[in-house]
């Protein structure tokens, strides 16, 4: 046994542990799967050069200071105006009332299931808050055209409802669908909050409460930030409920949350159902509302990516 | 504990008693008006849960009591009509949709599994093109589904692909708006293989990519296989990006995948609610219904899959 060690060691060969055959499949299939990782990167470039390409032709019939400046929006009428800002507005409005019903519901949701439920809890409740936010939003529209706007009406007859359209019934429902991502965003970031913190707490005598709101809260406050951030990004892109329960009309510069109004997203889902011509200044205009609303998103998902990083940093 | 309390003379006990009261008292004050707030904030807390599954279970009852005298086989079997109205159904948009998930499939499957693989298994994440593929994916999934639609319109629809408004076109469409997430759930699926195992047979001999694929591919495959279900399950109720594709031109007949025109489940759900007699609204309610019961079976069958070949290493 020990002499053939020696035998090898002294013999002159040398052993290589290199691969004895150059594996030249191998290189294939490796480079396939970086080509399948690629294309989410071509698909990425792919949108901004769809939405990039009409713009120059757009902007050399609309000026760009009338585009983000002008406050009618009615491409298509018989006097069309080209001012984005009405339908801006429409989003925001519905992305502010999304977020004053989702913040709270999501984040007391968020904090009861990190701090409080017992496993059993916490495993039924996950799987039905996904449900929620696995319901086609065509479905939540329906239901809040058909059932919820009517209801908060009779609930409210006194506030001035004004035709089958409401923003801010549209602005609840979207809330409802963003529920659960702000939901379980908050969630993962206080349940990776370390214990150390919490004990540390309850030695000084704090009490439960306390503790998830003086210690957890704060200390996921990224985390919690970039489930905002998040949950407001899907606000600006949701387009059925918006569509159904706000309404496509409206091209007026409107504040009132009980009358239709037309969003970004609902714009381009209207538009682009007619027939319209391509190559059309109306055609153009998709892609110029459509490049907002991605430059738009893009910023919160960029923002939300860095919370999410910067809370990682502190705690692994 | 209390076994040897309770052995102590009355006297001892008082005292004990009395020693505890005293001290909970001292430290319960800091708190006390903590005990009143703590139990209004865990009822806002369940109030706020309640809300959302009042949610679900609403969108639920509206379906079903607004389109109960709906739920027949016509409503499977019957394509669309604005003649017969009270027998008019979504056989047409259920086929449609059909196509366009078979399409899905096709696509995200190999581009989804392929991506992750490359990404957990083979990319150096020192190297600056692979940290950009990774925020990329992160970046894509918060898209909006109407920029895909806008995509779709430019890419696929007209030049380059120049599919035309057809059911190809919406299925490609869909795939990059669902590819993101299929990825995202396939990396934690491969994640979750613990290390030695690819490390245990490439001390065996094998090639990088024999380990791969032997080893820790069969390993992930329930969970890419959750992720993809989970995303034909998103697929099924996109209505948004379709409606830039064509999918809402009128068909009475069957769809061809690459000519003719398309139909969809949620977009013909949408159509229908769009008209002004009560019997299509009706007709909407029981389609949603169909598509909440498809869907809540395929996500069933996820979580079961989820739960039935989850290893813990």
């Amino acid at each position: 046994m020990s002499s053939s060690v020696v035998s090898a060691r002294s013999g002159a060969r040398r052993v290589s542990l290199r691969a004895e055959h150059p594996h030249y499949g191998e290189k294939v299939i490796i480079a396939f799967l970086f080509i399948a990782a690629v294309i989410s990167v071509a698909v990425t470039t792919a949108i901004v050069l769809a939405l990039l390409q009409p713009l120059p032709r757009f902007f050399s019939e609309i000026s760009i200071v009338e585009f983000f400046t002008a406050t009618e929006w009615s491409p298509g009428f018989a006097r069309p105006q080209y001012g984005v800002i009405p339908i801006v507005v429409g989003t925001l409005m519905v992305v502010v009332t999304a977020l004053s019903v989702a913040i709270p519901l999501g984040l007391l949701s968020a904090i009861y299931l990190s701090e409080y439920a017992p496993e059993g809890v916490r495993k039924t409740i996950k799987p039905i808050l996904e449900v929620l936010e696995g319901i086609p939003t065509v479905a939540v529209g329906l239901f809040a055209f058909f059932w919820l706007r009517p209801f908060i009406e009779y609930l409210t007859p006194w506030l001035p409802w004004g035709g089958l359209f409401s923003t801010g019934v549209a602005g609840i429902a979207v809330g409802l669908i963003i529920v659960p991502l702000i939901s379980s965003v908050a969630d993962d970031a206080m349940r990776s909050v370390p214990r150390a913190l919490r004990e540390g707490a309850y030695a000084l005598g704090a009490g439960k409460m306390r503790v998830a709101l003086r210690v957890v809260v704060p200390a996921a406050f990224s985390g919690i930030i970039a489930a905002f951030v998040l949950g407001a990004s899907r606000a600006v892109g949701e387009t059925m409920v918006v569509l159904l329960v706000a309404g496509a009309g409206s091209p007026q510069l409107n504040f009132n949350p009980f009358e239709g109004i037309q969003t970004m997203t609902a714009y381009i889902a209207s538009r682009a159902t007619g027939e319209i011509a391509v190559g059309s200044i109306v055609y153009d205009t998709i892609f110029a509302v459509g490049a907002l609303l991605f430059t738009i998103t893009l910023a919160m998902n960029m923002l939300a990516i860095r919370f999410v990083n910067r809370f990682r940093e502190v705690y692994d | 504990m209390s076994d040897s309390f309770n052995k102590l003379p009355a006297r001892s006990r008082f005292a004990a008693a009395g020693a505890g009261l005293v001290v909970q008292n001292r430290f319960a004050s800091a708190d006390n008006k903590g005990k009143v707030s703590g139990v209004l904030f865990l009822s806002v807390m369940l109030l706020a849960l309640t809300i959302s599954l009042v949610a679900i279970t609403a969108i639920l009852a509206w379906a079903f009591v607004e389109g109960r005298t709906r739920l027949d086989l016509d409503l499977i079997f019957n394509g669309p009509s604005t003649v017969n109205r009270a027998t008019a159904g979504f056989s047409v948009a259920i086929q449609g949709t059909l196509q366009i998930i078979a399409g899905v499939i096709a696509i995200i499957i190999p581009l989804g599994a392929g991506a992750a693989l490359y990404l957990e298994q083979f990319a150096d994440k020192t190297k600056w093109w692979n940290r950009l593929i990774e925020l990329n994916i992160q970046n894509l999934a918060g898209v909006p589904s109407i920029v895909f639609g806008i995509l779709g319109l430019a890419f696929f629809v007209r030049a380059p692909f120049n599919l035309g408004l057809v059911a190809a076109a919406g299925s490609a469409t869909i795939a990059l708006l669902v590819l993101p997430t299929v990825i995202l759930a396939s990396r934690e699926a491969i994640k979750a293989v613990p290390s030695s195992i690819l490390e245990g047979s490439l001390a065996l001999g094998a090639t990088r990519w024999q380990a791969v694929w032997l080893q820790v591919l069969p390993a992930a495959v329930p969970g890419m296989l959750t992720g993809v279900i989970l995303a034909v399950a998103r697929a099924i109720g996109e209505a948004a990006p379709l409606l830039l594709v064509g999918a809402l031109t009128f068909v009475t007949f069957p769809p061809n995948f690459f000519e003719g025109g398309y139909s969809a489940l949620p977009v013909l759900i949408y159509q229908y609610a769009g008209r002004p007699q009560e019997e299509f609204q009706i007709l909407a309610a029981a389609g949603v219904l169909l598509m909440l019961v498809v869907l809540f079976v395929i996500n069933s069958f996820a979580i079961w899959l989820r739960a039935r070949y989850e290893r813990t290493w």
